[in-house]
Parts: structure tokens; sequence; C-alpha cells
């Protein structure tokens, strides 16, 4: 079971994991700003996720901590 | 049971907000620089020199001592600190403004007399902080804010090469150019980072690593489509690869 | 030990500086000034520091730059156009407030003009050509002994004000051999845990700098910095000052020029002129109070410069209309005899100037 943290605080809404995952679950969250205006990313479906953090990688401000549970 | 983190922000960063405009590839490449000093577990003797442009806060965001340089001197300011210290480890990170244009001088001679550091060397093809000019690396037929009609080779010459040209240099130990446009490549370009360090502990000279990188909101482009962009034109102009390796560890 | 030795006014700059624990030495060559960047190649490596030449006189005053963020005592010298080039680097270590001694044998120009002695560099040294607001401490040697005992106390000033300092002579003081007996004594003892020396393990991490972008910010960094310029135009003033009361005449001169000066006065004292020195030692901070406080018995105030008056207009400052002041100068790499200086005086006096 992956887990995902993201920084709203420090997220730029660029797009770049979004474009980036292989599963296509990540999206930009429409309905919230963030201090400094952005739409920040959001997971769609957590189960799907492979915890391969392509996202946290291609993420230049740092935003994503990936995390797999022991129980998986 | 605790979870195995599989990714987390990086200890050789500080929790200051990166500067950096939305998908600009200096957090990317901020990020490989400090996980190669952590790992190398050199993080705590380390002293980064920024440059001026758009990484000019560099020293805030980089989890050790920081220097300030003037344009284009970062290589003279880490000479100054190398000498004195030669047991720390030591970064010039620059632009190519900084580097391929008022800094010639400094980054040619600081290999010519294989300085025992390493330089983090930001290809984007344009001056970002200042509102995207012409750079000696900006693209034929690209247009920036001095260029507004496109690069023209005839009356401002060809892209320079400076990965090309810092490996003639006798005293330069190794210099790679690497892309940080989608995932497979940083990876690559970590591993690049990472050994420019690595000969750095070992004592083996001068290192650089040309990073082609992309300035979304300088190029007029959405992050997206700028890392197609570094792929597509970038590229084929700058190819990647290994310069020079002079370090004995091919 | 230390005995009097016959030395090069160059090379005895480059001894003292060593003996006063200069770590580091980034030169460029320029005539008159290469045998202190030689001297630092045949001794600076040997007995524990540092040299390299530098690609250029930017590139030694940015390898300063980063020598002085990790604490060492760093130096480099130069000549007039090679100072001018070090302007960047200066008020860039203004900025980050980074101490360095900086040398000048200065030369005449403008431009790349000539290698002969002249003053013409008062004005960049002692306002600077580098970009806002800052000041440079300047020393101004006349006799070699005292270019050595300046070097101590240059480095010493530099370190407790953190900033650049220059020691400025020409190419008389530097290229002439006199005895000398160089003084150690030890260094000023200072803090330095601001340094950027790469050791965070156990503290925050520190920042060199110059770059403040906020406005209220900088300006109070700006006022911060010049309370130490205050205290040091308080304590810092250097000068020669030989005028007594009852004297007509007070010449101005600084650095090997005032020993001509001092020449003139004999010459003029011997028929009965009474004339007196002020020789500034410090040209910034400058000694405008004793000039403002010449006994009133002072007629005349000539100033006797290698340059098209550039000194003459701190002298003003200092006299502030209390007394007339004139000039007596060459300049180009001509050096005026004491006769001329005399002889200058003689017609002031008459009225013919």
């Amino acid at each position: 079971m992956a887990v995902l943290t993201f920084n709203d605080v420090t997220c730029k809404g660029c797009d770049l994991c979004v474009d980036a995952c292989p599963k296509k679950i990540l999206t930009l969250d429409t309905s919230r700003v963030n201090a400094k205006g952005y739409n920040p990313v959001l997971c769609t479906d957590i189960n799907a996720c492979t915890a391969c953090a392509i996202c946290a990688r291609v993420c230049p401000d740092s935003v994503i901590k990936v995390e797999k549970g022991e129980a998986a | 049971m605790a979870n195995k983190i599989i990714y987390e922000k990086s200890r050789g960063l500080t929790d200051t907000p990166l500067t950096y405009c939305p998908g600009c590839s200096h957090g990317t490449i901020h990020k490989l620089v400090a996980e190669s000093l952590v790992e190398l577990d050199v993080l705590e003797r380390t002293v980064a020199i920024a440059p001026v442009g758009c990484s000019v806060l560099a020293y805030n965001f980089f989890n050790c001592d920081g220097i300030q340089a003037a344009h284009g001197r970062a290589p003279a300011v880490a000479t100054g600190v190398k000498r004195v210290q030669p047991d720390k480890i030591v970064f010039a990170y620059q632009g190519d403004g900084d580097l391929a244009s008022i800094g010639t001088a400094e980054i040619i001679h600081a290999a010519h007399r294989s300085e025992n550091f390493t330089v983090i060397f930001v290809n984007n093809a344009i001056y970002g902080m200042t509102g995207g000019q012409m750079a000696p690396t900006t693209l034929i037929d690209q247009k920036t804010t001095t260029s507004p009609y496109g690069r023209f080779e005839e009356t401002t010459g060809k892209p320079l090469l400076v990965s090309e040209m810092m490996a003639q240099i006798p005293g330069a130990t190794y210099i790679e150019r690497v892309s940080v446009h989608d995932h497979a490549h940083i990876l690559k370009a970590k591993r690049a980072v990472k050994k420019a360090f690595g000969y750095q502990v070992a004592g083996k000279g001068f290192t650089m690593i040309e990073v082609l990188a992309a300035c979304p909101i300088g190029w007029g482009v959405t992050p997206v489509n700028s890392m197609k962009f570094v792929k597509d034109e970038m590229m084929p102009y700058y190819p990647l690869g290994v310069y020079c390796d002079r370090g004995g560890e091919a | 030990m230390s005995q009097k030795v016959l030395m090069k006014g160059n090379e005895a700059i480059a001894e003292a500086a060593i003996q006063a624990g200069c770590k580091a030495f980034f030169g460029y060559p320029i005539t008159p000034q290469n045998e202190i960047p030689e001297y630092m190649s045949l001794h600076m490596e040997k007995r524990g520091g540092v040299f390299v030449q530098a690609e250029s006189e930017v590139s030694a005053i940015n390898m300063c730059y980063g020598a002085a963020a990790t604490g060492a005592r760093v130096m480099t010298s130069s000549s007039s156009p090679g100072m001018a080039l070090k302007q960047e680097g200066i008020s860039y270590m203004s900025g980050a407030d980074l101490p360095v001694l900086m040398v000048n044998v200065s030369r005449c120009g403008p431009g790349l003009g000539g290698i002969l002695p002249a003053q013409g560099d008062y004005f960049m040294a002692t306002r600077g050509g580098g970009n806002g607001d800052y000041r440079t401490p300047v020393y101004a040697p006349a006799y070699i002994q005292e270019a050595t005992d300046l070097v101590f106390e240059a480095f010493d000033v530099a370190e407790k004000y953190r900033t650049p300092v220059m020691i400025l002579l020409d190419g008389m003081l530097g290229q002439m051999m006199e005895p000398v007996e160089i003084k150690p004594r030890p260094p000023v003892q200072v803090d330095k845990s601001w340094v950027t020396i790469g050791d965070t393990a156990n503290r925050k991490p520190n920042v060199v700098n110059s770059l403040s972008l906020l406005g209220d910010v900088l300006e109070q960094q700006n006022f911060e910095r010049f309370k130490k310029y205050e205290q040091l135009e308080r304590v810092g003033v250097m000068v020669e000052n030989t005028v007594k009361d009852g004297d007509e005449i007070a010449i101005v001169a600084y650095g090997v020029p005032a020993r001509i000066a001092q020449n003139a006065i004999e010459e003029l004292v011997g028929e009965g002129i009474k004339a007196g020195l002020v020789r500034p030692i410090t040209l910034w901070p400058f000694p405008y109070d004793t000039l403002a406080n010449l006994p009133a018995s002072v007629k005349h105030v000539v100033v006797a410069e290698l340059s098209m008056g550039q000194l003459i207009e701190d002298v003003r400052l200092g006299v502030n209309g209390k007394f007339p002041v004139h000039l007596v100068n060459r300049c180009g790499g001509m050096v005026f005899e004491p006769a001329e200086i005399a002889e200058a005086v003689r017609k002031i006096i008459k009225g013919g100037v």
C-alpha cells in the first residue's frame, strides 16, 4: 500500500508529476488554491499507486513524499 | 510497523521554498546536488558558491555554507575557498549567462588549473532572471527578448558548445552533459553529478556537469511542453554524454 | 629575530605580509608591482600559505573574496589599471563585509598611461570606483619602513572592521631600496563565527553575501556598515603634522612626494620662511581635523601632489575656507624637485599665484 504525502504549500501546480505518472492517477486539484495561487496536486486513486516515486523525482520543488506500507 | 520511505525531500536542502517559477529545472538540479552530497556524506563540509541569475539565492536552498559570487566569478571564488580549505567540498552552481558569457575567463582557467571543485552548469538557453534575454546558448531561430526575430547565426553566431570546449582543456578531469527533462534522464543526471563530486572527494581535479534545463516562463511554454523542447530542440544540438573523463573511472 | 636589512619596497611589503600571517595571495602581473607576486610565489607555499597567479585582476580579487569568506588573511596587489578592474570585487567584499589587504603600487594614467610614479589613483582609492555606498581605508606610506609597519596595521583594521583596506604607494617607493626592520606583532583577535568554511556538523549554515532585495533591510545594513566607518573616522586617522604655531605655510602631501615637500620646507625655513608639513598617512579616513585646526598664523595651505588636483579636494574640505589653498603639481610620471615646490611657495607668498 503506497502512501503519498503532498506539501500543498510548496506545490506550484506545474503539472510535471501529473504528466510523468505512469498510472495517470495524479491531477491538479482545481477546487483548491494554495497561498501562492496554485492548484496543488492530488492523487485520485491511491490504490493504483505502485510507489514508483517517478512523480517525486520529477518534481522540482520536492513536494511529494512516497512511502510504502510494510503490510503490503 | 513504520512505512518504508521510497522518496522524500533531501536533508541537503533547507525548508525554504524555492523561488523558481513552476516547472523550472533548477529545483530538480538542486535536488540532485543535495542528494549527492548527502549520499557521499560530505554535506557538512561543503561550501556552495551561488551565481548571479535565477539561482542567485541558491545559498538559501542548500543546507550547507554558502557564498554568493559576482556575475561569472563563481569559479574564482571557489578557487579562493578550495585553495585555503583543500579538504572541504566546494561547488559552483552557474547558469549559462553566468558561465558561458560573462564568466568564460573564470571557468576556462579554473579548469586549466584543474581546480579540485565541481561546477554545475545549468544550460537553459536563456537569461531567466533578467527577463528572457538571449544567451550564448540560445538556439538558432529561438526568440528571446533580445532576439525578438529569432537568433540569427550571421550576427550572433552559433550556440556555444560549452562541454565540447571545456573538454579540450588538459586540466579538465570530467565533463559530462546531461538532461533533466524526464525521469530516466534525471536518474542519469544524478549519477553524473554524484560521480563528479566523488572525483572531487578523491582529489581528482576539475569536474563540470552541464545540465540541459527548462525555462518554461522564459520560453513562454507550459512546463510539460518545456520538457519536450529540451528533448526535441536542445538535445539534437547539445548531444548528451561524457566529453572527457580523465579521472580513471570509466 | 628582527634586524635592519636593505630591501626593495615591493619585496619588503610582501615579506611583512607573510610575517603578518597572510595565508593566501592572489595576483596578476602588472608593472611596477611584479616583485610582490614574484616574492609571494617564492615564499608562500613553503611557509604554509597559498599563492595563485589568477587569469586576471578581476579573478584575483574574486579569489580573495572566496578565501576571505573562510576567515583566512588574504591579500592581492596590483597597479592602477589592474586596481580599476578590481573595483567590482572591492564593492562586493565591502557589501559582504569581508577583509582583504590590497596593495596598489600605482602608475600614471588615465588608461594604460605609463609605469612612472603618479598619484592619479587618489579618487579611485578614497572614493572608490565600485558601485554603492561603501568606504575603503587607505594607507599611504612615504617610507619603506612605514609601508611594512602599515601592512600589520592594515591587516588588523581589515579584520577588525571586516572591510577591504588598501595600501597606496607608487613605483618610486615600490622599486627603491631602504633599510627596513620588519616588526611582527600578533594579529588582532576577532570573532570569526560568520565564516563559510564548510563546517556545519555543529552549527547552522553561514552565508556570505551582498544581495539584499528588500529596501528597508538593505538600508539598515548600510546604516550598520557606516557605523563602523564612523568608528574608523574617530579612531583610525593617521597623520604626520609638523606645522607649528607661528608657521605661515602649511604644505600638504602624502607618500614619497611628502618627502620631497619636506626638502622644500627645509629650503624655505633656511630662507626664513616658516613652514611645516601635513602628511596624511590615512587618505581615508582623512585628517580633516588636522587641517581644520591649523594654527591661525598660517597664511597659505599648499597642496603638493602628483595628480591634477585630487588630494586638494579633501584638503579644501578640511580647511573649509579658513585659509587659501593652492595647488603645486606634476603628473604623467613627472615628479617635482624640492626647488619647484619652494619656488611655487615663494610666488604664492608674493601673490603671484
